[in-house]
């Protein structure tokens, strides 16, 4: 008898609970009571970023790029970021629609650090600027050391086999499956081999900036590459 | 590639540095710009706005025609720029898709306007960007299903040798194409109202006699119902069969829905007749004659509404099944709450949890019957949760089959208001058609009238007649002249009222002819006119005054009068003869009196006149005719023209 009328009664307590929960959860949906202080929609605020460079004279006279150069660079980069600023992911983006068939997001994330010389994890128009004012403008030598720290992936000085052997399966990876002669396992290991060997003079296993712009300086090769980008602008 | 990175293509060559080190192979030579321009504005001129931009953002797509070379033909030398004729709202999105490297569609385009644009300007519609895209397709897809529905409708028109079988079948298809089809098709739907008003009437209890309790009118009435399904069944026997017969596809017909319906409301009657008064197998027999009631989807054949419901319910049979799913799971969990809120009442009605489904549906579609209510707080409390969301779950699904049912009742709606306007619009399209020849006609006439002047010297007539035909009128109608000289024809055209041109091809005699004519007294002789029926007009010879040889005998029918003029040159050429009759009422049908003006040229005249042209180019149609001129020598074609 007692556990019939507590069936009951326990019953209809839930059900006045429901229906209370239920209300409240609707005058919540309403608007017109808020639990808590902190809403959503302020985080939102936060993730534009908004970027402006120097101005054009800053610019003109940190570069070797005259003020025509700087504005056509400065329109390409504005459409294609119109935030302007690049993060890794549009980088990435960018970068992987000038090859096709490979994958260059390993590539590109190098790139990336490179260009990112604060490592606050975006690109500004400065960086970006700069960068390509050594790549196209600079000296041999500040050509090569900026080679140097592409491949130096920890910034550490040292180019290790292992950073090498990262880059190496990058520069591979963006090639894509379909080659020929295809593409083997080793490959990019032999590729290593063979700078390590004539570049690393001590044999100590590590490449270092002297080592490598010393080497770089001797090679024919390389001395002629680096002029072939030189009217790319 | 996206033409937005193609400004980072210098970056991206730039980097590439990082490779050299690497490479063991010396790299090749790079390509350098000959004549490295400095990038310029443009400006493009689209009927009078003026969009500019960067001439490297028109080049990232070479293959358009801003793109590319072709805009040169465009460009315009005083002003600087190239001019566009066409419709600036378009042009901004294609030039935005330069801009941007993304096609986008506007809504409020007309798609055909739209894609005229896009190849006017060589690009494909398939690079409409995604955002765009849906909406491009299904306008596109709307317009090809009316382009259709246009093209079936044309085709309805009888072909002219289809064996008997397909006349059958295109008849039961298309009721109105003829009216055995349609009496065929009426007198079905006849009897299957009857046939249906007879399963209904059979039950209703008809008067009885007074001992006994009352009795179906089927059970009282037995033979007569018996012979009225008969006849019905019969009938629909017979329409099966030939419809069965007619069908291309016997095969698919037989799959057809519409006629596995057939099948299922006449054969409940045959099993009956098979079967006799077992007494195991009345319940099977009682539960076929449920199925007579299946005849009334025949109807669907004959309304449309019917069949764009079925069409709709099987179109929405996703949103019916979610329907239905998510009743099933909200009565089953009512159902179980209440039933356990209710366990605990005296003399309560939910017994077990199936029992309380019925409450749960009866509750969720608020019908509330009121046989089962709960009796307990807890179980009101939940019965009103209940109903809440019954209405809630019934009425979402609910929106999508109306949007579905009107969309597709619309687009009949469409199908048979276009068809319906089609003759009216066809009407109208064939009356500017005529006037625009019959534009010709008057330049002519009033070129007629110029010259006529001439030897007036009437000035204010002049200026009056010489009213102003545009650059583009003239030019057409030389144009229409030109091709009478070439094929040595004339242009006869019907009119209204009751003028006709007859030009003459030049190399003659230059003339164009009035043909005046009345519309009684015709002869029974001169058919009408080979092109048009009916035609009159008056006709009459430009030059003839020059050589003013009456022609002593005229081939024209013996009743009339004709004072005809011919001119014959005696050359090498041969050439056209003219007959000019005169209306009986004046004197002289000398060409000099040009007061033949419009207004008086109406059907006043009680003459029916011939004029007989030959001509002597050897294609000529030849109207049928029978007068022809022997004075006309040498001629070897006649074209005859009589006005009726």
């Amino acid at each position: 008898m007692l556990s019939a009328i507590w069936e009951t009664e326990g019953l209809q307590t839930v059900g006045i609970v429901v229906l209370v929960f239920a209300s409240i959860k609707l005058l919540h949906l309403l608007g017109l009571i808020s639990f808590s202080e902190d809403s959503v929609e302020d985080e939102l605020e936060l993730s534009a970023v908004r970027h402006r460079p120097e101005g054009l004279e800053q610019l003109e006279a940190q570069t070797r790029f005259s003020r025509k150069e700087l504005q056509i660079l400065y329109r390409g980069f504005k459409n294609e970021c119109p935030s302007g600023v690049v993060n890794e992911e549009t980088f990435k983006d960018i970068y992987s629609q000038f090859f096709p068939q490979g994958d260059a997001s390993t590539y590109a994330h190098f790139l990336f650090n490179a260009f990112d010389t604060d490592h606050n994890g975006s690109v500004s128009f400065e960086d970006f600027v700069m960068g390509l004012s050594i790549l196209l403008r600079g000296t041999i030598q500040e050509k090569l050391n900026w080679a140097f720290n592409l491949y130096d992936i920890n910034k550490d000085g040292y180019i290790t086999k292992e950073e090498m052997l990262d880059i190496m399966k990058a520069i591979y990876d963006m090639m894509g499956k379909c080659t020929y002669p295809v593409l083997k396992e080793e490959t990019p290991r032999q590729h290593v081999e063979v700078f390590f060997q004539k570049m690393d003079k001590n044999k100590d296993g590590v490449v270092t900036i002297d080592e490598f712009i010393d080497c770089c300086q001797n090679d024919e090769n390389i001395m002629r590459s680096m002029h072939l980008f030189e009217n790319v602008l | 590639m996206a033409a937005g990175v193609a400004a980072w293509l210098p970056f991206a060559r730039a980097a590439a540095i990082g490779w050299m080190p690497v490479a063991n192979l010396p790299m090749p030579v790079a390509p350098t710009e000959k004549n490295k321009r400095q990038d310029e504005l443009i400006i493009l001129n689209v009927s009078g706005r003026r969009f500019e931009t960067w001439r490297n953002t028109l080049d990232r797509y070479p293959d358009t025609l801003l793109g590319s070379s072709e805009k040169e033909f465009f460009y315009n030398e005083e002003t600087k720029e190239y001019f566009f004729d066409r419709d600036p709202d378009v042009f901004r999105s294609i030039l935005n898709f330069y801009r941007t490297g993304k096609l986008h569609y506007p809504r409020y385009e007309c798609i055909s306007s739209y894609e005229e644009e896009l190849a006017f300007f060589g690009i494909i519609p398939e690079i409409i960007g995604d955002c765009c895209y849906e909406e491009y397709k299904d306008r596109k897809r709307e317009n090809a299903e009316r382009l259709m529905d246009d093209q079936e409708d044309n085709k309805d028109a009888k072909l002219p040798n289809m064996t008997f079988r397909e006349t059958m079948w295109r008849a039961f298809e298309n009721p109105h194409t003829s009216t055995m089809a349609l009496v065929f098709y009426y007198v079905t739907g006849f009897f299957i109202a009857v046939s249906v008003i007879t399963n209904v009437v059979e039950t209703v209890p008809c008067g009885s006699s007074p001992n006994q309790k009352e009795v179906p009118c089927g059970e009282r009435y037995t033979v007569a119902f018996f012979c009225m399904d008969t006849a019905c069944v019969m009938i629909f026997t017979v329409e099966y069969l030939m419809r069965l017969f007619a069908a291309p596809s016997r095969y698919r017909f037989m799959r057809s829905v519409m006629s596995i319906i057939d099948v299922v409301a006449i054969l409940p009657y045959y099993i009956g007749l098979v079967m006799t008064d077992n007494e195991d197998v009345s319940g099977a027999f009682v539960t076929l004659r449920v199925f007579r009631v299946f005849r009334i989807f025949k109807f669907s054949r004959h309304s449309q509404g019917l069949r764009i419901l079925g069409y709709t319910l099987k179109s929405c049979a996703s949103e019916l099944g979610f329907l239905l799913f998510s009743l099933t799971m909200a009565i089953i969990i009512f159902a179980t709450v209440m039933f356990y809120a209710e366990k605990g009442s005296s003399s309560s009605k939910f017994t077990s949890i199936p029992a309380s489904f019925w409450y749960t549906i009866v509750t969720m579609t608020t019908l509330g019957y009121g046989d089962m209510v709960p009796k307990t707080i807890a179980g009101k409390i939940f019965g009103s949760i209940c109903s809440l969301s019954g209405v809630l779950v019934i009425a979402l699904p609910v929106p999508v089959i109306v949007s579905n049912f009107s969309r597709i009742y619309h687009q009949n709606q469409r199908a048979d208001k276009r068809r319906a306007q089609k003759k009216a619009r066809l009407a109208r399209i064939r009356i500017t058609k005529t006037e625009g020849s019959n534009a010709f006609l008057h330049s002519k006439r009033n070129g007629l009238f110029n010259e006529a002047l001439e030897f007036t010297n009437s000035t204010e007539e002049e200026q009056r007649l010489s009213k102003s035909t545009s650059l583009l009128e003239s030019q057409h109608h030389h144009l229409l002249h030109c091709l009478e000289k070439t094929t040595y024809k004339c242009h006869i055209f019907f009119y209204d009222s009751l003028f006709v041109f007859l030009p003459l091809p030049a190399s003659l005699s230059l003339s164009c002819f009035y043909l005046e004519a009345g519309l009684q007294n015709y002869p029974s002789r001169s058919p009408s006119l080979s092109s048009q029926d009916g035609v009159t007009g008056t006709c009459c010879s430009r030059r003839s005054k020059k050589h003013h040889t009456p022609l002593p005998n005229a081939s024209a029918p013996a009743h009339m009068q004709p004072l005809t003029h011919t001119h014959t040159h005696q050359q090498g050429l041969q050439e056209l003869s003219t007959i000019h009759i005169q209306p009986l009422s004046t004197s002289r049908s000398s060409l000099n009196m040009r007061v033949d003006d419009p207004a008086s040229l109406n059907c006043q005249s009680s003459q029916i006149t011939t004029a007989i042209i030959s001509i002597p180019t050897p294609p000529v149609t030849t109207p049928e005719g029978d007068a022809h001129l022997p004075a006309a020598p040498t001629h070897q074609n006649v074209v005859k023209v009589s006005a009726l």
